[in-house]
């Protein structure tokens, strides 16, 4: 039982895989005929999920030709790149997506905390705490 | 001199000492880390208690002339103002501590819902992100996989908490660090941490200039994550999350880095034992602690690898007691005014 979310996902692998606009109608089509046969996915169903794509904004038509046709605002690398941004706290914005487990470091405080873990394996007879792969 | 002048005087007083010796010995203090619960708290009780003092000291002075109460004061001065005529001692001065107070007053509230708003519409643009880019991890609901080389682990607040861990951390930790790092973010969710996440951080945007506020945030930023690592310790032992922390924090992860065209960007990690030395840093901003003599990620192992125990019940209760008196001083202050 394919979600909004896995339906979502699908069209966007599909829009970002060519450039060339397509209408919902042929969306469906190709997205049925990839998925389980007799999954016959409904045309409104369809033109939800793109408007709330277009809401999102990951989607984007052109108005001018009848039926509509979609096509991606942008590449995958562009938002897997934003998102990155977002998640490694590049942005100005800290508190958004919530403290990430942990920041960077500098070389000096990595050497510290060498150091710290290596004394800690030298007391105990645990095996090597820094993995030497 | 009338008692609402003595409040004023108090007031400002207590906001003096909030605004500086109080939080510079409680940044340099060591005990924190023992209880980080409780100095989240007393982090807290600083700033509202300073907020509320600086306000009604303000406040206070300039209704003195009109009143010899606070709420009385506030009741009859509106209707003064539209009518006239004005007390003869109300010079200049009062009106502008009044002014100060409402522009004051307002600026903190207007700040608190703009930076709520603002990561609000962060969070769930990002959650959108994650949603499309991202695959769930088979069995384990509410926990994402993005395709990154770069170890992140972080989670999502919000009516359907998600925990987001990127390839390259699943490649660096063995398994039971890894479950370290989701209970140590499951830990963020349970306590709430964003919450009070986004009220420092909008009392450090609404006052740039006050170093104290800045300091606050950091050093709730920390607090925040050893509370998580606490969490965590219930699940797993102290050497695996120390481990865990100080593998992720010491992989080199070179800065996203938009190509002049502006498309695609590259994440690359690079040899983390390697030459890293040098290599920009820019990608995390990290932020000096302060008073902290540590940075945050060491402080955050030391005391996985050298663990003391908890502040004893006398002294967390006489920390707790002092931070409710600082809170009750101005509140009594002002109403009894």
């Amino acid at each position: 039982m394919a979600t909004l979310g896995d339906l979502e996902r699908s069209i966007m692998e599909r829009l970002w895989s060519s450039d060339e606009p397509v209408s919902a109608a042929e969306l469906r089509d190709e997205l049925a005929h990839k998925t389980s046969a007799g999954n016959e996915l409904a045309l409104t169903t369809m033109l939800t999920v793109l408007s709330r794509l277009e809401r999102k904004g990951f989607v984007d038509r052109n108005r001018k030709v009848r039926p509509h046709l979609y096509y991606a605002v942008t590449t995958r690398a562009d938002h897997t790149s934003e998102l990155l941004q977002q998640a490694l706290g590049a942005e100005p914005d800290r508190a958004a997506a919530l403290a990430h487990f942990v920041g960077q470091v500098t070389p000096q405080e990595a050497e510290t905390l060498r150091q710290l873990l290596d004394a800690r394996a030298s007391e105990s007879p645990a095996p090597s705490l820094v993995d030497p792969a | 001199m009338n008692s609402m002048l003595i409040a004023s005087v108090l007031l400002a007083a207590l906001a003096v000492l909030l605004a500086w010796p109080v939080p510079v010995l409680l940044a340099k203090a060591h005990w924190p880390s023992r209880s980080p619960g409780v100095a989240l708290g007393v982090w807290s009780a600083i700033a509202l208690a300073g907020g509320f003092s600086m306000i009604g000291s303000l406040v206070t002075f300039g209704l003195a002339p009109f009143s010899s109460s606070l709420i009385r004061g506030l009741r009859e001065l509106p209707p003064l103002f539209v009518t006239g005529p004005l007390p003869p001692d109300v010079g200049l001065i009062q009106i502008f501590a009044l002014s100060s107070a409402a522009l004051l007053t307002a600026h903190l509230l207007l700040n608190l819902a703009v930076t709520t708003t603002r990561t609000e519409r962060q969070r769930r643009r990002h959650r959108a992100l994650v949603e499309l880019l991202s695959t769930p991890l088979q069995g384990r609901p509410g926990t994402h996989i993005i395709d990154s080389p770069a170890p992140v682990a972080y989670c999502l607040p919000g009516a359907r908490t998600v925990t987001v861990l990127s390839e390259g951390l699943v490649t660096l930790l063995s398994t039971d660090q890894l479950e370290a790092v989701i209970a140590h973010e499951r830990g963020h969710l349970r306590q709430q941490h964003h919450i009070v996440l986004v009220a420092f951080e909008s009392w450090r945007s609404a006052l740039p200039w006050f170093p104290i506020a800045t300091r606050a945030q950091v050093a709730v930023s920390l607090l925040v994550e050893m509370l998580a690592d606490d969490q965590s310790r219930r699940f797993t032992d102290d050497e695996t999350l120390a481990q865990a922390i100080a593998l992720v924090g010491s992989a080199e992860t070179e800065a996203i880095v938009r190509r002049p065209n502006g498309r695609a960007a590259a994440v690359a990690l690079a040899d983390r034992r390697g030459a890293g030395v040098g290599a920009s840093s820019g990608g995390s901003s990290r932020e000096n602690a302060g008073g902290w003599s540590l940075d945050p990620v060491t402080a955050r192992v030391a005391r996985l690898v050298h663990p003391e125990p908890p502040l004893n019940v006398a002294t967390r209760a006489f920390i707790v007691g002092t931070a409710v008196v600082m809170l009750a001083i101005p509140t009594v202050l002002l109403l009894a005014s």
